[in-house]
């Protein structure tokens, strides 16, 4: 304020009053803090007990952490660090584990040498997914996404390159008999399309491979499911298991919606049943009774019936996405495919399925990051996945005694992957909401 | 159409994983390896490596068979098991031996339908409690929490152990040994019971091992020893007479060092002969190579240097030969003649 | 077309049933059925072929036999010398016991987070949103692992409560005790006891107090009596206030109706308070809350929790302001506008994914198996099969009870849910 107009005209202020900042209470931080965590009396009590819990945790863990020893070969040696640098009885983490071990966290018993074939595999994988999630690429890359899966098995497993092959021929197979046979008699065909690959698949591929392997030897070193640990194990278990389980999971979908009886019910009492009981039960299923419902002296491998189990586990969560998707059509939809004339299958093929599963995708995201995480149940049967890995590693003379280190790790890792799935699902939720409006 | 895909890509995968016979010889050897089934971790006993590569005393076993089959002890696939799953893997023939610190008792051998081949290891239950807690005998332990390791034998020997003295107590079950270990440390239960192997080899690790004690009483025996199933007494005779090899291989000297030697030539003792296949037709009654014993042996050494190597006194288990020193030197270890 | 002049063929030609839509429908499901019929037959034939090679037999008889292992935690009287289905019996109940408060604690952490996350502070908000990420993207059986951990690491040794300058003393007037191994809480026991079930000592020398399900019956026979009176007694004040429009103050006598009867039954029946007190190793009397039942609770109702959280936070964003805005205008409160409008339509919405999260909670109680808590899944379907190798019958019949429990469960709920759906045209 100036004081000279003060003097000479007492009544009429003539000037403007210069601005003043607010009082400090209203502005920046401090207004901040005042309207976010101390505006009422409960407001307070909750900032307060929230700051306190946060201080807790940090003043427990903090120095843990910080003080973490990172060159050790065993705990013994942490100790003695610990001892000679800290102090005995300071609380430090020995991170060293983490060092020595964390390759066999993500790869298991899987060959050093190898290590790229996990990686490359993965790269395939999302090369594989991208035509499918965006739109906006070519389609011609859909071939792509449909050798993936072989050249997936093959990069990791191994082996000879013609078992793919031949496997991958029975595909090709099934579609010639629907080209050849289908324009005679269209249900010949479609039976033809389904036997005559299965037979060759139980007949013939099997001799084919090993003929032309026996000519012609190509192939990566052969590595078995028994070396495959840690993340890798999860993931493949994961990946396997909701992909396979995709096509299953809509004709069950498909069947619970249906107008036959008979389908109907079974459908509800697969996915009802499946439901029903935890996935432990359906690993140790897997692991002790399997054998039972097999012919007597057929026996394969824990981890290709863990996935077999985990594949009928996911279908039956699936076909309930899936089923969501359905019912969230309008029956506009289905009523319009009746009206152009379309058969059931046409009208699902063309009309029905590509708009219900891109509403069910955020969905199925969900449902695989629910069976990423259950992964770590197979631990209780035998496999090392990384908690599996944890215990065999705290059974090893150096690291025994070790604990929350190794935890944290895996914790951090499964968070890492399972958020940035989250955070993906939520974002094709939005898009699909923006598509609708 | 994509249905068929996949059932087909399984279809095919459970088909190349192949058909169990009857003679498990001739599978392993179709194999080229040898499935063993062992603990998910053990110190000392069993337990992969930062290399992957599993190590311990039932692992030796493992190795020593691979070793007199193939003569390459690393021709073995490991199968970790666990105290639930152990049993039925080795019935549906996911694998063919389990050496897996498996206590030997009638049920098992007769009505699980298993052949034991022999004892690797005599154990017996005991109980580890803190120095600080004044026990001197587990009798004293009346309404003690105890730790103890589930899918085992021991949780009914305790059972019964505490049924007969008449005291009472609180069991904590606990999965895997790790966490028991844990537990106990943390004070979560006062007791932990399990093989007295296992409890030296625990306490072995513990940063300050000399604050707890084992307590006189063994509860129970416990007769370690690899197994394999009813039905296929060939097979069995090879588990069971390789281990009898590396036992024989140590009363009569042969060490992994002086078995070169001792095998080149048919030397002045006429069983190392018959033993290391420099005499006699032994490794072809099994249907096996005459130097199976030989191979056998020099995968890990004989009984006593696996012993020494894995848990003897010199490593940090520390546990001492006792009841499985030799029975020339007043233990149990006692193998029939290679004759 | 001349086919349009023929008359209908009469009879049913085979071809009909392939070529004519309203027969073919039949075909497909017979053929569907045999077809999983013969699936069937085949895998009971692999079982019993396989049954036959192992030289097995499908028999129950194992249920009866002794079981010989001791189970801690055992709602039901049992021992070592009882048979292998009671083992499974007390396995079971104690899988509903956790299931059933894990569903209510993490109804409650649930609502709370979600709310909080809601909230304007940043603080409370950002925390909550740590707490519900951090949990629903962790697997599990880490968190159970780690929960067991924290429990056992953190909380004091019973000995420490021992002696003239123990460093730890029990809470709540000496009633409630902490330590590694699980919380010791009073219990309450009766003096009179109808039951005459063996009595035990509170303190070392005292008088023995007996507790038994009869006097429970009892007590909670009242309870349950007077909350059905209370309920008629609102529902009386219903009518009179929508016959006269002046509603009759009755929380005293609602009060009263609560409180008297139960009280007089209790005193009657002589209810003292049993406090846990040092004896041995352990703390004795009192109801013992195993580390592992506490383990199990609160990660499976913090980790469903997290869930829950989201599932509310969408409810009630789903809610349009204007619903409240519209109640203020009609002169509702506050409190009502929330009971009465926003919460009947929050709850269509928040329900159904609700009973899937307690179906989900009740099936992950299975991962007990990590911290040694005895439920079904480790009585019957653990120690019983490894010990009599019926593995086949015994994971047949744990199936079999998971089944029927979730199918209770999503029964019930959905009866809930019917009744609470808005009514539309």
């Amino acid at each position: 304020m100036s004081d000279t107009h003060a003097q000479t005209v007492p009544y009429v202020r003539k000037t403007m009053v210069e601005q003043s900042p607010p009082p400090a209470s209203e502005i920046g931080v401090v207004k901040w803090l005042r309207e976010n965590l101390f505006s009422g009396p409960l407001n307070i009590i909750l900032t307060l007990i929230s700051l306190w819990v946060v201080y807790w945790v940090v003043s427990h863990v903090g120095p843990w952490l910080i003080n973490g020893i990172w060159d050790a070969d065993s705990l013994s040696e942490c100790r003695e660090i610990r001892n000679a640098t800290m102090g005995e009885g300071t609380s430090a983490a020995c991170f060293g584990v983490i060092g020595e071990r964390w390759q066999q966290l993500v790869y298991g018993f899987y060959p050093k040498e190898a290590y790229w074939r996990p990686v490359v595999a993965l790269l395939v994988f999302f090369a594989g997914l991208a035509p499918v999630l965006f739109a906006s690429l070519p389609r011609k890359l859909l071939y792509f996404t449909m050798a993936s899966p072989f050249l997936m098995f093959m990069l990791l497993w191994g082996g000879s390159i013609w078992g793919p092959i031949a496997v991958a021929l029975g595909f090709g197979v099934g579609y010639a008999a629907i080209k050849l046979i289908s324009p005679i008699n269209g249900l010949l065909g479609t039976v033809a399309a389904i036997v005559l690959p299965i037979l060759y698949w139980f007949l013939i591929a099997g001799p084919l491979a090993g003929a032309v392997n026996s000519v012609l030897p190509i192939g990566l070193e052969y590595i078995p499911s028994k070396d495959f640990g840690g993340f890798l194990l999860s993931s493949i278990i994961g990946v396997a298991g909701i992909f396979l389980s995709l096509p299953l999971g809509i004709l069950l979908a498909l069947a619970r919606q249906s107008d036959l009886p008979i389908i109907k019910w079974c459908a509800v009492t697969f996915i009802e049943v499946i439901r029903g009981v935890p996935l432990i039960v359906w690993l140790f299923t897997a692991s002790l009774l399997l054998n039972y419902f097999l012919p007597p002296g057929t026996n394969f491998d824990l981890m290709l019936r863990v996935i077999i189990m985990v594949t009928l586990f996911s279908a039956a969560y699936i076909a309930e996405v899936v089923r969501g998707g359905l019912a969230a059509l309008p029956k506009g939809q289905y009523e319009g495919a009746d009206s152009l004339g379309l058969n059931y299958w046409q009208s699902m093929q063309l009309i029905i399925l590509p708009q219900a599963l891109k509403i069910s995708i955020p969905g199925i995201v969900n449902t695989f990051i629910g069976l990423f995480k259950d992964t770590t149940l197979v631990v209780f049967i035998g496999l090392f996945d990384p908690l599996g890995l944890a215990g065999a590693i705290r059974a090893s003379t150096e690291w025994n005694g070790i604990y929350w280190e190794l935890f944290l790790f895996i914790g951090i890792m499964f968070f890492i992957a399972c958020f940035s799935m989250g955070r993906y699902s939520l974002y094709l939720e939005k898009k699909l909401q923006r598509d609708h409006r | 159409m994509k249905k068929t895909v996949f059932f087909g890509a399984l279809t095919v995968a459970g088909l190349a994983a192949g058909m169990a016979s009857a003679a498990t010889l001739d599978d392993v050897k179709a194999r080229g390896s040898l499935n063993c089934g062992v603990t998910t971790g053990l110190v000392g006993f069993a337990a992969p490596n930062a290399e992957g590569v599993w190590e311990g005393f039932d692992v030796g076993v493992c190795r020593a068979v691979a070793a007199a089959i193939f003569g390459d002890p690393t021709a073995v696939e490991f199968v970790p098991t666990t105290g639930q799953t152990r049993f039925t893997a080795l019935a549906s023939g996911e694998i063919d031996l389990l050496a897996r610190n498996t206590t030997w008792t009638m049920s098992r051998d007769v009505d699980l339908k298993f052949e034991f081949v022999g004892v690797n290891y005599y154990d017996g239950q005991g109980f580890m409690v803190p120095k600080a807690l004044g026990v001197t005998s587990a009798k004293e332990l009346d309404g003690a929490t105890v730790c103890i390791q589930t899918g085992t034998t021991t949780e009914l020997n305790l059972a019964d152990f505490f049924r007969t003295n008449g005291i009472s107590y609180e069991p904590v079950p606990i999965e895997t040994n790790a966490e028991a270990q844990q537990q106990y440390l943390a004070g979560a239960c006062d007791v932990y019971t399990t093989d007295a192997s296992g409890l030296a080899a625990t306490r072995a690790t513990f940063e300050a091992p000399g604050d707890h004690v084992l307590l006189p009483e063994i509860i129970s025996k416990e007769p370690l020893g690899p197994l394999v199933r009813h039905g296929d007494n060939e097979w069995g005779d090879i588990a069971r007479w390789t281990l009898n090899a590396l036992i024989t291989a140590e009363e009569l000297g042969v060490t992994s060092e002086n078995i070169a030697e001792l095998s080149a030539a048919a030397g002045d003792n006429p069983e190392v002969n018959r033993l290391l296949g420099t005499e006699g037709e032994l490794g072809a009654q099994l249907g096996l190579d005459a130097d199976w014993a030989k191979n056998a042996i020099m995968a890990g050494g004989n009984y006593g240097e696996l012993f020494e190597n894995n848990i003897g006194e010199n490593t940090t288990i520390g546990l001492a030969r006792g009841l499985n020193a030799q029975w020339t030197d007043g233990g149990l270890i006692y193998s029939p003649p290679f004759r | 077309m001349s086919t349009l002049t023929d008359p209908p063929k009469p009879g049913f030609r085979l071809s009909q049933l392939i070529y004519d839509t309203r027969y073919r429908s039949i075909t497909i499901q017979v053929v569907a059925f045999v077809l999983i019929l013969l699936g069937l037959a085949w895998l009971v034939n692999n079982i019993v072929n396989n049954l036959a090679a192992l030289g097995k037999d499908f028999d129950f008889g194992f249920l009866s036999q002794s079981a010989g292992y001791d189970i801690n935690q055992r709602l039901i009287e049992y021992d070592n010398q009882m048979s292998h289905g009671r083992a499974a019996i007390v396995g079971i109940l104690n899988t509903l016991l956790v299931a059933f408060l894990g569903c209510i604690t993490a109804t409650v952490i649930g609502v709370v987070a979600g709310v909080l996350r809601l909230s304007k502070n940043w603080v409370v908000s950002s925390l909550m949103a740590v707490y519900v990420e951090g949990f629903r993207n962790v697997p599990l059986l880490l968190w159970i692992i780690l929960i067991f951990a924290i429990m056992t690491e953190s909380m004091p040794h019973p000995r420490d409560f021992r002696g003239e300058n123990a460093t730890q003393s029990m809470l709540m007037g000496d009633n409630v005790a902490v330590t590694n191994r699980g919380i010791w809480i009073p219990r309450l026991a009766f003096t009179n006891s109808v039951s005459g079930q063996e009595a035990v000592a509170p303190v070392d020398g005292a008088t023995p107090v007996a507790s038994g399900g009869l006097d429970w019956l009892l007590v909670l026979g009242t309870l349950a009596i007077s909350i059905f009176a209370i309920r008629q007694l609102g529902k009386r004040a219903d009518r009179i206030q929508s016959a006269t429009g002046e509603r009759p103050t009755t929380w005293w006598q609602q009060l009263a109706i609560l409180i008297v009867p139960v009280g007089l039954v209790s005193f009657f029946l002589g209810m003292t308070i049993v406090s846990p007190y040092l004896k041995g190793f352990n703390f004795a009397e009192g109801v013992h809350l195993r580390n592992s039942l506490i383990a199990l609770w609160f990660a499976l109702s913090l980790y469903t929790g997290a869930f829950i959280a989201e599932i509310v936070r969408g409810g009630i964003l789903a809610i349009s302001k204007g619903q409240t805005e519209a109640a203020y205008a009609l002169g509702i409160q506050p409190g009502r506008t929330m009971k009465l409008v926003i919460l009947p339509q929050a709850m269509r919405v928040i329900i159904p994914p609700l009973i899937s999260q307690f179906l989900n909670l009740t099936k992950n109680s299975s991962l007990a198996l990590a911290v040694g808590y005895m439920d079904v899944r480790a009585t019957l379907g653990g120690i019983t099969i490894n010990q009599t190798g019926r593995e086949l019958e015994g994971m047949l019949l744990l199936g079999a009870f998971y089944l029927v429990l979730s199918l209770l469960i999503s029964a019930g709920m959905n009866y809930y849910n019917q009744s609470t759906q808005m009514k539309e045209r």
